[in-house]
């Protein structure tokens, strides 16, 4: 990665120390920089997260907008300079439960923007609240007994809603994390890469996961390659996150191809 | 038979956080936290350039590069 697309000044970041938002972070950069693009025709837009910091200390263009509307934001973007490559940076909680129908919609309408989800698995920013990804019966501030709710499966939902390229990785496999960004903003339409990362400070100490190094390492035993999944029974599965690209698709036909004007 | 490699790494002291992350996905134990709970560098000599701790430092504080030594 060219430490370049950093903005020097503005670090040290202001995230938790072991907090794998840096990592994604990295991927992402490492990703642009992998796909030769030109840094003034990259525009990253968040919403509000931790995870939404971190468009701040690159040197990109990019807009901090409200909390769960910046996938309206980048598609407003997208469409006033379609030569754009637009990035959405996101969090769990923010793409999933306050921007959650933005999500859908935007993955129903097929827009060419590339959405990353930084997913820690609660509000990190607010205190370790339980976000829609929180796995059944973890710890968070708001859930003391347990969260009692099943959590969205991110990638049946973006894949449901109608996204043509939707891909999971975790940041302990930083290649494979890299490798499927890459794919992502290179893909014409709708894309999203639900990047698993760690927050050893809220949800990692509340359900004892360990040290940020033990969650990272951990990320090995809990997830499993989408390849190898395949051939597992679903006992075998059980309590495991597969990891890999779940939806890659030519973009649907524009409205217009299908339904031509009529000769005057 | 070839020369075995050697690689310099840097540590931008100013931006590590001491989490320790580096530690845990080093497969030459070239880092430790040590007892005033900072990071240091122990055994330099081991590292293979795997870059491990590179793509999985949050705080963007390593960087690791072959040395040449001619």
């Amino acid at each position: 990665m060219r430490l370049d697309l950093l903005r020097s000044e503005r670090l040290p970041n202001i995230w938790c120390p072991g907090c794998g938002n840096g990592i994604v972070l990295r991927a992402l950069l490492e990703a642009i920089d992998q796909l030769q693009l030109d840094p003034d025709n990259v525009v990253l837009v968040s919403g509000i997260g931790c995870s939404s910091r971190a468009p701040a200390y690159t040197a990109f263009d990019n807009v901090h907008s409200l909390h769960g509307r910046a996938i309206p934001v980048a598609t407003g973007i997208k469409l006033a300079n379609p030569d754009l490559t637009v990035i959405v940076v996101t969090g769990d909680g923010d793409s999933s439960a306050i921007g959650g129908n933005h999500l859908i919609h935007a993955a129903r309408r097929d827009v060419d923007i590339t959405v990353v989800v930084f997913n820690n698995y609660n509000y990190g920013m607010t205190g370790g609240q339980a976000s829609p990804l929180t796995p059944t019966s973890s710890i968070t501030t708001t859930t003391p007994n347990g969260m009692l709710d099943r959590p969205f499966d991110l990638v049946k939902l973006a894949a449901g809603a109608g996204a043509t390229y939707v891909a999971r990785s975790g940041i302990y496999f930083a290649k494979h994390l890299v490798d499927h960004l890459k794919k992502a903003i290179a893909h014409d339409g709708f894309s999203l890469v639900d990047a698993v990362a760690q927050c050893p400070t809220y949800f990692g100490r509340f359900n004892r996961k360990g040290s940020a190094g033990q969650m990272v390492t951990s990320q090995k035993d809990w997830m499993v390659l989408k390849s190898v999944a395949e051939k597992k029974t679903p006992e075998e599965l059980a309590g495991k996150v597969i990891i890999g690209e779940f939806v890659n698709i030519e973009r649907h036909a524009p409205v217009s191809a299908a339904a031509p004007k009529e000769q005057a | 038979m070839p020369e075995k490699k050697t690689f310099r790494i840097t540590h931008n002291r100013k931006w590590c956080k001491d989490c320790g992350i580096c530690v845990a996905v080093c497969p030459k134990k070239v880092y430790e936290i040590d007892r005033s709970d900072r990071h240091a560098i122990v055994n330099p000599q081991n590292c293979i350039g795997c870059r491990m701790c590179v793509e999985h430092c949050p705080d963007f504080a390593l960087t690791v590069e072959e040395a040449k030594n001619e």
